[in-house]
């Protein structure tokens, strides 16, 4: 009998990209729920278009370049970009602002830099900076979220899907009308003018712990990161490092100045903070490689948000702390080398 | 029975799927007598047995068929009474890899009565060694190395004997069986071992998912009484029964890169080379025997087998049932670090510890490739504290110089990286292609520099040969020179004096 000489290990694969990118997916679906819940059926409109976009990009790029296309096409890395990036657009946006965002980023952040593995850059972040830059009223410009008491004016399934399309309302609705800061967004304008964050936070915008829906969106995404963490697809070490030095950081000014600076509960459970910890600063290809380096890198994220928002122009900070730490991940790899064993430092 | 404890957990590593229970619930079946020895002549790290039979001769189970070649080697012996038939080169498969060997081919009879032995006296410690290596034993984990060998590196004082009884590997029994059945006579062994290499302390290692061996040893330590054995049962993970990593796990002491376990104190026997040993000093037995499991999917009958030395690997898988259907590879040694074969006529030598017959391919991986994603999965996981990812960079980069910093070197290919890559990406396969390129660059270099030294050399020498003649010629010239002014004075003054005279 002949048989066939294959290299050691001789084990199948526990995991795979796709298997990865599929479980990120799993893991937002309860805060996209919770996202529809308050913001209404916007991000859903905006998910479709970012992922068509992100996937033509994606093979167009990968023509270009002369690569195979159906694997990178089907490791669904291209999906979850786009899906990152539709949570960080408001849910009321005309159609090629997501068209714009996912294809920047897999376009300038991805393959640019040679394709998936190869980026320095996080492409779901690079795509929103350059969104946030080019059209800072579109990205800044949110709905309140839709609930009934609020008292704020409702905006339908129907107009939304028609501001996609054509840019415009119905005649019925006036833009100004309903769309209205976040809440970061109306803190930092708020302290600006001299506004105690106690009466800031008594709007209708502000709940309990954090914005309005938001508490609930980032306590949802949590979960979804838990999930991520139970089933081994990320590791604790950046989530943990950045939500504690956020919580460490709004913790020391809070107790110092309560009415200038926001609580940590408000810190962690409004904006993106929880999905930067679980989904965006844990995306492999662009973090820091050993667990040890991984720590510092997730602290810094959590220290640079914190400074940016409280002190920066940017109402959320994160994605530029992303991309900061980005930068920095060579040289936070060089320092936290482990030793190898018997090999003398 | 005192425990001995864990000094710091273990490093990296991965859990993996045992499939020991394949194998692991029969006893070790010991009436496999196959009707062909192939015994080859290199069963042992280090040169070749010379064979010292002719073929036609008659011999005897137990009978030397191989010298030593040299002082530090081991002999080899016939496995079963019977026939000499030929003595030809034959493929062997011995640590590592297939190679080609000279073999004593053996038509065996079943008279199969053992030549006569008795138990052996020593007259020293010297005497003790030499014994053990013409008795042909060496290290039964998987390296082959000579044991007498191994026990005679008086580098430094051994504290600590580690007997390794781990078994890490998926799929491999036979340290666990041969526990359970003869813990007696194992740690026999390892006190006769301790004895040699003047320890004071034995520690028997075992991973936690084998309770039936531990309980036999612990209870084999109070029968014996002796205050020097102790028991440590480690976590189940893959890579533990590494040797560098037991003495980093035990002690806290890292072997250095390129140094043994005994720079720091410490030695590590297998625990299948302590009852061989055992055997030896109790019966006067040779190694001729060692435990082989056979298992996988593709096997009807898996189980543990006692196997002469030498027995066709084809002979023994139909004593073991034959095969189960289609077999899509057969992997010498465990799943992680076995090696597969491309045929079943090779003969079971002494590192044979397992015989895998699987049913699906797993490598070339039937599956996509991707590239690294960075992920960092293969970081944690290296015993040995490298960074896969990089390495892998740098041999895609052939970027040799970075290669050595990174520690490529130091792999020990347990293939942990390579099992958790999420992008299926075949990194043993590449780091072994790695290591190859690496070495053969150092030696072209190493060559170009000796080239480029031999010509510097040469221009030297022909530059101060050049050198020389130039003197050589400008003495001459000179001398010429001198000469020939002498020669004009000398005739002018003759001239002068033959015109006076004329006068
Ligand atoms: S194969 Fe080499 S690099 Fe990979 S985990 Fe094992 S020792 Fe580390
Ligand atoms: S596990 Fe594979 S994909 Fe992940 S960093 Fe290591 S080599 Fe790259």
């Amino acid at each position: 009998m002949n048989f066939p000489i294959n290299s050691s290990p001789h084990v199948l694969p526990i995991t795979s990209v796709p298997i990865i990118m599929r479980h990120v997916l799993y893991a937002l679906i309860p805060s996209t729920i919770v996202y529809v819940w308050y913001f209404g059926f916007g991000i859903f409109i905006n998910m479709l278009i970012a992922s068509i976009a992100a996937l033509i990009s994606e093979a167009i790029m990968l023509r270009i370049r002369n690569r195979p296309i159906k694997p990178s096409l089907a490791d669904g890395s291209a999906i979850v970009t786009a899906i990152l990036i539709a949570f960080s657009i408001p849910p009321l946006a005309p159609w090629w602002l997501p068209v714009l965002g996912a294809s920047s980023a897999i376009v300038l952040a991805k393959h640019l830099y040679g394709g998936i593995g190869a980026n320095i850059f996080n492409p779901a972040m690079v795509g929103y900076a350059i969104l946030l830059l080019s059209f800072p009223v579109q990205m800044t410009h949110w709905i309140p979220p839709q609930i009934e008491n609020l008292g704020f004016q409702n905006i339908d399934l129907w107009s939304t899907v028609l501001y996609s399309v054509t840019g415009s309302l119905p005649s019925n609705l006036n833009l100004d009308a309903i769309t209205q800061a976040t809440p970061l967004d109306i803190v930092k304008g708020g302290l600006k003018n001299g506004i105690s964050i106690n009466e800031l936070r008594s709007g209708p915008l502000f709940s309990q712990l954090g914005g309005y829906g938001w508490e609930w969106i980032n306590i949802f995404t949590a979960f979804g990161g838990v999930y991520l963490l139970y089933k081994g697809i990320i590791r604790w070490h950046i989530p943990v490092s950045l939500l504690t030095s956020i919580t460490i950081f709004a913790a020391l000014f809070y107790l110092y100045d309560p009415n200038q600076n926001l609580s940590p509960s408000f810190h962690l459970l409004s904006g993106a903070t929880v999905l930067g910890a679980f989904f965006i600063a844990t995306d492999p290809v662009s973090a820091a490689a050993t667990n040890q380096g991984r720590l510092i890198y997730g602290a810094s994220i959590g220290a640079l948000t914190y400074a940016i928002r409280t002190w920066g122009g940017y109402p959320d900070g994160l994605a530029f702390a992303v991309l900061l730490m980005n930068l920095m991940v060579p040289l936070i790899d060089r320092f936290t080398t482990p030793k190898i064993y018997g090999q003398q430092q | 029975m005192l425990k001995y404890p864990l000094f710091q957990s273990f490093y990296g590593g991965v859990h993996l799927e045992s499939h020991k229970n394949t194998s692991n619930h029969k006893q070790i079946a010991r009436d496999f007598l196959p009707s062909r020895l192939i015994i080859p002549m290199n069963q042992q790290f280090g040169s070749d047995a010379i064979p010292s039979v002719k073929v036609g001769q008659l011999i005897q189970k137990g009978e030397v068929i191989g010298k030593p070649a040299e002082k530090n080697t081991t002999a080899v012996h016939a496995s079963c009474s019977g026939r000499v038939g030929a003595i030809e080169k034959h493929p062997v498969p011995t640590a590592g890899k297939v190679s080609t060997s000279t073999c004593v081919i053996i038509e065996t009879n079943d008279e199969n009565n053992i030549a006569a032995q008795k138990p052996p006296l020593f007259k020293n410690h010297l005497d003790k060694l030499t014994a053990i290596n013409h008795a042909g034993i060496v290290g039964l984990g998987g390296a082959a190395f000579p044991t007498a060998e191994k026990l005679n590196r008086k580098s430094s004082h051994c504290e600590m004997l580690i007997l390794n009884g781990a078994e890490c590997e998926p799929y491999i029994s036979c340290d666990d069986l041969l526990m359970q059945e003869h813990a007696t006579e194992v740690l026999r062994g390892a006190l006769a071992m301790m004895e040699i290499v003047g320890a004071e302390l034995t520690v028997v290692v075992i991973e936690k998912d084998k309770p039936k061996a531990i309980e036999a040893i612990s209870n084999a330590i109070e029968t014996i009484g002796s205050k020097c054995i102790r028991l440590t049962d480690i976590p189940t993970m893959y890579p533990t029964g590494g040797e560098r990593q037991l003495v980093e796990a035990l002690t806290g002491k890292e072997v250095p890169s390129g140094k043994y376990p005994i720079d720091v104190g410490c030695i590590c026997q297998n625990v299948g080379t302590a009852y061989a040993l055992d055997c030896f000093f109790q019966l006067g037995e040779p190694l001729i025997n060692r435990i082989v499991t056979v298992t996988g999917q593709g096997v009807k009958n898996p189980q543990n087998v006692a196997v002469p030395i030498g027995a066709p690997i084809v002979e023994l898988i139909k004593f073991c049932g034959g095969y189960d259907g289609e077999v899509s590879q057969l992997i010498l040694g465990g799943n992680m670090m076995g090696y597969t074969v491309d045929t079943d006529q090779l003969p079971v030598t002494k590192s044979t510890n397992c015989i895998i017959t699987t049913k699906k391919a797993t490598t070339p991986k039937p599956f996509e490739i991707w590239p690294c994603i960075r992920c960092g999965e293969c970081i944690p996981v290296c015993p040995v504290r490298l960074l896969p990812q990089q390495i892998l960079k740098a041999y895609e980069n052939k970027n040799f110089e970075e290669l050595g910093k990174l520690g490529l070197s130091e792999c020990i290919e347990c293939g942990c990286c390579d099992v958790v890559c999420p992008s299926h990406i075949p990194l043993v396969e590449n780091f072994r292609k790695a290591k190859h390129l690496r070495m053969q660059e150092i030696k072209s270099s190493e060559l170009s520099n000796a080239a480029q030294k031999r010509y510097e050399l040469k221009t030297q020498r022909l530059s101060s040969q050049h050198a020389n003649t130039e003197k050589l010629h400008a003495d001459l010239k000179e001398s010429i020179k001198e000469s020939s002014k002498n020669d004009m004075i000398k005739a002018a003054v003759e001239r002068s004096k033959k015109r006076r005279d004329k006068k």
